[in-house]
């Protein structure tokens, strides 16, 4: 395929994507905003009152980084995770593997389907967020490039649940049992530091404490990691992620017999 | 001409272990009209699973016009459209929609992709369920569909996985007809089905796999004249008592009014008549007993080609 061709391709899989996620809006954008909104509600205003300040911010202030955060983790996953496998399912897979299409554009399709979910659905948890707070944004520049790069390193990771998948349980144990307790202790609700040394240093294991510090050092300008180390991480991860995706698909595990 | 496919020496041993294909060696001409035969199970999917980049073989080479699929898979999808033997589009997506999309994979632009959707859409009778969702169709018209979205790139082979089950007689034949339109207008096409008129009736040359392993590939008139007997069955107007003894025909009678009668294909049917009509018995109708090529086909599968038994 020549570049031209390939551009048309990868097209038309983004916009197959995005269309699936746009035909069940109320499905994958909605139930999102609403959690988050409740977590605005209860954490920030009701109990977040009594808590008072985290590193220098008001609560709500503090938390409203890490839940943009998470809506954009678990929805960047999910699509890429169900709509993946779903076509696995429905054999429509075959569509793709009876054409021209070489592997990379078929991750690069179904990862930017990914991170469209995943910003559309952060866009629309901030929105919802200036209701309750003030939003500031301190660098704009570290915002966007992490929450994209986060995003894309979730897509990716869904898409390789999903070639691993074997059925529909498969593809609910990763976010049940790996991406919900990480992202709960990965600094959402609060700093590390207010753990003992111990526990400090068993969080910096954990991926999704980079991302959600970056972020929210975007937004306010503080964090318990230096920048540096997440840009690192996160880069460090998609592009492994990336490698690995590609190879899989390209031997076919998981989707040619 | 040059060969459309080249198989050779192709073998696949599934996952758990199950050799499907021993080794099938096949050459489809180009503009030919092929059949792939053989009983459940025999390869046939497997086959034209793994020329069609849907399976990895264990061994063997495939070419697809020049291209060798090892070195050169994707020159060689874009000459080649594949009908598979199950529903595998996704039923919540509209027609209209998964025909642009995959024209979108082969590189075809949206635009080119809906009006490539529109001619084919049209030309299978599928144009008014354009913006239904796939699974709003019946089981006929999805075959349909699976025709069109195989013919978006404008393949130059194209491979029909059992292109007519579930699909009514009306729809069947215009089916046949469609098909015959396409390789009148230079598509070589491949066919695998279990219903050998429809084998006889649209396919030059045939092929018939059983147990992975290749059994006969010749053409289909050749494979028909080694028929030398025809079994036929006449309607009488008057019920008869006693048969008359005609040499060398051999008459059973059935019923009063019904005979049934087996022919040297080398004899002509008229002397059946004359000798009938001196006998004062009046033949109403007369038909096949059984599609001739089903008998064949039933005798080579018990007995391999020429009659040998197999181990
Ligand atoms: N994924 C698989 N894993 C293991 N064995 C398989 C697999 N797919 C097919 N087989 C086996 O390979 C053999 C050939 O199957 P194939 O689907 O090629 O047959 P076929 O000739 O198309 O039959 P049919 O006329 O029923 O469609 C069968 O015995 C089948 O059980
Ligand atoms: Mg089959």
């Amino acid at each position: 395929m020549n570049l031209h061709d390939q551009l048309i391709a990868y097209k038309t899989i983004v916009i197959k994507e995005v269309l699936r996620f746009g035909r069940i809006w109320v499905q994958t954008i909605v139930p999102p905003v609403i959690t988050v909104s409740l977590y605005f509600v209860i954490f920030g205003n009701l109990i977040g009152s009594r808590i008072g300040e985290m590193d220098g911010f008001s609560y709500m202030d503090y938390i409203v980084p890490g839940l943009i955060m998470m809506a954009v983790i678990t929805n960047s996953y999910a699509n890429v995770v169900s709509s993946f496998y779903g076509c696995k399912f429905h054999h429509n897979i075959e569509e793709l593997l009876v054409s021209p299409i070489p592997s990379y554009l078929i991750v690069l399709g179904f990862m930017t389907g990914g991170v469209a979910r995943g910003l559309a659905v952060g866009a629309a948890v901030t929105a919802v967020s200036m209701f309750f707070t003030e939003l500031q944004f301190h660098n704009p520049v570290v915002i966007i490039t992490i929450v994209l790069l986060t995003s894309m390193l979730f897509s990716l990771a869904g898409l390789l649940n999903a070639v691993f998948a074997r059925s529909f349980d498969d593809i609910s144990i990763v976010p049940t049992f790996v991406l919900t307790p990480l992202t709960y202790l990965g600094g959402v609700f609060y700093t590390i530091h207010l753990l003992p040394e111990f526990w400090q240093n068993v969080s910096r294991l954990n991926p999704i404490l980079y991302m959600v510090n970056a972020f929210r050092y975007g937004f306010l300008g503080v964090s318990d990691i230096g920048i540096f180390w997440s840009y690192a991480i996160i880069i460090g991860f998609t592009a492994a992620l990336y490698g690995i995706a590609v190879y899989v698909l390209h031997i076919g595990l998981g989707i040619r017999k | 001409m040059d060969n459309a496919l080249t198989i050779d020496n192709l073998t696949k041993t599934y996952a758990n272990g199950f050799q499907a294909l021993k080794g099938i060696s096949l050459e489809v001409r180009e503009g030919d009209f092929f059949a792939l035969l053989g009983p459940n199970g025999a390869g046939k999917s497997t086959t034209i699973g793994i020329v069609c980049a849907l399976v990895t073989k264990s061994a063997g080479k495939v070419r697809i016009f020049d291209h060798d699929i090892d070195r050169d898979f994707s020159r060689a999808k874009r000459l080649l459209g594949l009908v598979p033997q199950e529903f595998n589009f996704n039923i919540f997506e509209p027609v209209e929609e998964i025909l642009v999309n995959q024209a979108g994979y082969f590189g075809i632009e949206r635009k080119t992709g809906f009006e490539r959707a529109e001619r084919y859409l049209k030309l299978l009778g599928l144009w008014d369920k354009r913006r239904s969702q796939a699974r709003e169709l019946s089981g006929g018209m999805k075959r349909r569909l699976m025709i069109a979205r195989a013919l978006v790139h404008e393949p130059r082979l194209l491979i029909l996985d059992e292109p007519t089950a579930g699909v009514d007689i009306e729809v069947r034949h215009s089916m046949w007809k469609f098909l015959r339109e396409l390789n009148a207008a230079g598509i070589t096409i491949i066919l695998t089905t279990h219903n050998l008129e429809e084998a006889e009736n649209l396919c030059r040359n045939i092929a018939i796999i059983d147990e992975g392993r290749l059994i006969e590939n010749t053409s289909m008139k050749q494979l028909l004249g080694r028929l030398h007997m025809e079994t036929f069955v006449l309607e009488l107007r008057h019920p008869v008592g006693r048969l008359p003894r005609l040499e060398p025909d051999c008459l059973r009678k059935i019923d009063d009014t019904t005979l049934e009668v087996d022919i040297d294909r080398d004899r002509s049917v008229n002397a059946l008549y004359e000798q009938l009509s001196r006998h004062g018995i009046e033949v109403l109708s007369m038909r096949n007993k059984t599609n001739r090529l089903e008998q064949l086909f039933l005798h080579m599968l018990q007995n391999g080609t020429d009659g040998e038994e197999r181990p």
